[in-house]
């Protein structure tokens, strides 16, 4: 693998036009990256999901160098309909189109930013393979007071054209005082057996309100691996919702730290797999200090052989009196051959909070079916009532009721 | 109330902090072959034990010392212990207790257990081991009768070597991890239990462990088999002297429960905690596991944990029996500059087993307490459910409390709930106690106990009474 990342590097840095400084930051990256490799079970962080076996079995060998000299055509009919959105499309990669035609242009600033200086306090080799082969990335910054009339959906389609292929996505986000942002990423693959790596990275000053969903949908047979960091500051407020469904692997990682008093965190997720798909979220919420609140809730539903998992974590800093920290996981395994496996962990050095996580696995609950059918549902009715309602539990945490209507639709849960 | 202070002032301080001076025979500072076979040789083995203590020693020679814990502590230099001590007068084991060293009575007297009144007087038949030898066995007769093997383990390779040939390792072999495998290497001694075939055990067995000589590590082997259908509970205490640097203890506890067999297991650990700037200390690296291997067999692990500078432990349960049942209940208290990093594994292997964890964590001070655990239901383990829930008390802010649990399921018949909180004592329990004429300590202590309740309830009358004590020694001046 380290002949084809140094060739692939090469040809990518040739390219653009960068300066020494930054290709030898670049260069620095891609030195770690050669060193240490995918993360594999070995690090506590990837103990449930050996990133380096699944890349191995799913795709085999990866090369890293896109060509992005030519535009894709923008595939309209993607596009979600009786919803007005603001647009960024990301095809196999390359940004290929940013719309903001639904708000004023003098409120949003994209800035474009192609130095790489590794921001990430996140120690996993992904963050410098990313570093080392993004080659656009741009910053976003909502200007003080404004709040985004329509939500603001990513595009991540991929097509038949590539295959085997890492793709490298990076992102900035700066949300002003008093400024809001709705984001959806919307996942839409026709590739396969590519290895996508997203690091977003978001900035909260103060009041503002950001809410991120990520819509993982469509079956595809890639890898996918996404980065969240989120810093807040006083009285922000960030909500974050995963629906983790479609690819073949997939990883969410929510950093987020809570800097500022009275901010607020809360991540809900829903998996809903089938066949032999791998998924996990990562959470790690840092209450730094005083009066700050998490919520987390996380339901699954595993069909067949597919395996979830979910690592929580709720850190208490000393000075983070008055901290109020909630995490919840549950899941449904329908079959024998499915799997859940779950580390919520709590790290407190506060003494007045109020912490409590849960955590619950088994089969769907006979009695309740029994009920059901004995009131005239057929079995399989029944269980799909009862998924429907166990899911419908987190999507109802959804505080947008537009988009949490769209989500709804998107995955066929009835109210 | 003045009675409780008077107590409280006495024993506010370690009361067991004392040391012997007692003549010792020590096996050459520093681990070898040579130090291995002199251990085996002193302790007339046969040559199948050597070979056992040999393979684990090249085995651990491999071995790295693990660093995923989370209390960190200063690099042990093996080579800078001593593995062996002995009092001298115990070379030719004495008879009966009327041939032992009084000065040797005379500790186990400080320490509350009087082996010739034991003898007469209580219900419990006790097995005190002082360093890194067995020294005295009360109650041998009556437990003889019953077909019951109580004795040194020493003495068991020696007497009863099939049984001990057959499980010695079957539990925690000698390819396991680093602590366990270098007990593996040069244990010296422990207790031995063997209930036979539908017995009863009548009374409560109990092993002292007393920590004297310094610069010595404990590496003392227990293995308890009940046989089918047979019962026995087991307590164990631990004390040691106080001393300015930290002493090792890493013991091996094997327990094999057949067919229908339960074992009950309780310890109250109280080693010396190191003092108010956590200078000196044991560090408690314990590996303690137990296998269900019958059908309908029961294993229960009550364990009380207040002393040891670091304690580094989880009794586990292996549900191999269909039917089988593990449960754990802890109270773990961590004070001053004390760590703990202690909890559970339950591992589901047969059909319908059932575990159960109560963890109870309270941590004071400059302290940093941590339960981890592990509940694995493996694909085969159908309508099996654990339960598990730990709490956690903090009192001040200074101190830290974390969960870390690991929960695994494989099975879609089987079912796994996990709570956990952590919070501190509530203003309103503490006034509605003080306005009912508490005072502040006692006030605590009350709260604390009703905290534990659930695990001090599984603890044996004699060792409840000594733990409800223990929790509120410990937790002394770290209200106010």
């Amino acid at each position: 693998m380290k002949e084809q990342l140094q060739k692939d590097f090469n040809s990518s840095i040739k390219n653009l036009s960068l300066s020494q400084k930054d290709i030898e930051i670049k260069k620095f990256c891609l030195d770690n990256f050669i060193e240490k490799g995918f993360p594999n079970r070995k690090e506590e962080d990837w103990k449930f999901s050996d990133l380096n076996q699944i890349i191995k079995n799913n795709i085999g060998e990866l090369s890293f160098y896109n060509d992005q000299a030519f535009t894709n055509k923008v595939d309209t009919s993607v596009f979600v309909d009786g919803l007005e959105h603001n647009k960024i499309v990301f095809i196999n990669g390359r940004i290929e189109k940013i719309d903001f035609e639904y708000e004023k242009k003098d409120q949003i600033e994209i800035i474009d930013q192609s130095e790489t200086i590794n921001e990430f306090k996140n120690s996993n080799s992904l963050s410098d393979l990313n570093n080392a082969f993004t080659n656009k990335c741009f910053k976003i910054l909502v200007k003080k007071g404004y709040q985004l009339i329509k939500p603001l959906i990513i595009y991540h389609t991929t097509n038949s054209k590539i295959w085997s292929k890492n793709i490298n996505l990076r992102l900035n986000f700066e949300l002003d005082k008093d400024s809001s942002l709705r984001l959806i990423d919307l996942f839409n693959d026709t590739s396969e057996k590519n290895f996508l790596n997203i690091f977003y990275n978001f900035e909260l000053k103060e009041n503002a309100v950001l809410k991120n969903y990520k819509v993982d949908k469509f079956e595809n047979k890639n890898v996918k691996y996404s980065f969240n960091n989120i810093d807040q500051d006083k009285n922000s407020i960030s909500e974050t919702f995963i629906l983790s469904s479609g690819s073949n692997f997939s990883k969410n990682e929510i950093n987020c730290n809570l800097n500022g008093v009275y901010a607020s965190a809360f991540v809900n997720g829903v998996f809903s797999l089938n066949n032999d798909k791998h998924h996990e979220i990562r959470s790690i919420i840092n209450h730094l200090t005083e009066n700050t609140k998490s919520y987390q809730l996380i339901k699954s539903v595993l069909d067949q052989s597919s395996k979830a998992v979910y690592q929580g974590k709720i850190f208490v800093n000393s000075d983070a009196q008055k901290t109020d920290g909630y995490q919840l996981s549950k899941a449904i395994l329908l079959n024998k051959e499915s799997e859940f496996n779950a580390k919520p962990e709590l790290e407190i050095y506060a003494d007045d909070v109020k912490c409590s996580h849960g955590s619950a696995s088994g089969s769907l609950n006979e009695d309740s079916i029994f009920y059901l059918m004995s009131r005239g549902l057929s079995y399989q009715q029944s269980r799909e009532l009862l998924i429907n309602g166990f899911l419908l539990d987190v999507v109802e945490k959804i505080t947008d009721s537009e988009i949490k209507n769209l989500i709804k639709n998107m995955i066929g849960i009835k109210e | 109330m003045d009675n409780r202070q008077k107590e409280i002032n006495n024993l506010k301080d370690y009361k067991y902090g004392f040391s012997t001076d007692i003549e010792n025979i020590q096996a050459p500072k520093g681990l070898n072959e040579d130090v291995i076979k002199f251990i085996s040789n002193i302790k007339k083995e046969p040559a199948w034990m050597l070979e056992f203590r040999l393979k684990a020693f090249e085995r651990f020679k491999v071995l790295k010392e693990p660093d995923w814990q989370k209390p960190k502590f200063p690099k042990i230099d093996y080579q800078d212990l001593y593995y062996y001590s002995a009092p001298k007068s115990m070379k030719d084991k004495p008879k009966s207790l009327d041939e032992l060293d009084p000065k040797l009575l005379e500790t186990y007297k400080k320490l509350g257990i009087p082996l010739q009144e034991q003898a007469r007087l209580n219900g419990i038949a006790v097995d005190a081991v002082f360093d890194s030898v067995s020294v005295a066995t009360t109650f041998k007769d009556e437990l003889t009768k019953q077909g019951i093997i109580f004795c040194p383990i020493s003495e068991a390779i020696q007497n009863h070597s099939e049984l001990v040939k057959k499980y010695l390792g079957s539990v925690i072999p000698t390819s396991d991890h680093f602590f366990a495998t270098l007990n593996s290497a040069v244990f010296t001694d422990g207790s031995f239990v063997y209930i036979p075939e539908g017995v009863r055990c009548p009374m409560e067995l109990s092993t002292y462990f007393r920590i004297n000589a310094s610069n010595t590590g404990q590496f003392e082997r227990t293995l308890i088999i009940a046989d089918k259908g047979s019962y026995v509970s087991y307590l164990e205490g631990c004390t040691a002297p106080m001393r300015d640097e930290n002493q090792l203890h890493a013991a091996n506890v094997e327990l094999i429960a057949l067919d229908d067999a339960e074992i009950k297991y309780s310890t109250v650990q109280n080693w010396y905690p190191g003092d108010k700037d956590g200078k000196g200390g044991i560090y408690n690296f314990v590996t303690k596991r137990g296998l269900c291997k019958g059908k309908n067999s029961k294993i229960s692990w009550t364990q009380v944990e207040t002393g040891s500078a670091i304690t580094w432990k989880y009794p586990s349960c292996i549900l191999k029996g269909d039917n089988s049942v593990g449960e754990f209940y802890s109270i773990a208290i961590t004070n001053n500059h004390q760590k703990a990093d202690t909890g559970t594994k339950m591992i589901h292997l047969g059909k319908n087993t059932k575990s159960k964890i109560i963890s109870k964590g309270i941590s004071a001070g400059s302290s940093d307490m941590t339960y981890r655990g592990l509940v694995d239901i493996s694909s085969k383990a159908k309508n099996s459910t654990n339960y598990t829930q730990c709490d956690s008390l903090l009192m001040g802010n200074k101190c830290g409390a974390h969960t870390v649990p690991y929960i695994k399921n494989k099975n879609s018949e089987s079912n796994i709930a996990h709570e956990a909180t952590t919070s501190k004592i509530s203003e309103e329990q503490l006034h509605y106690c003080q306005q009912r004429g508490l005072n502040p300590e006692e006030a605590v202590g009350l709260i604390v106990n009703g905290f534990c309740k659930e695990v001090l309830q599984q603890l044996p009358m004699e060792f409840a009474v000594e733990a409800q004590k223990l929790v509120g020694i410990s937790l002394e001046g770290s209200v106010g």
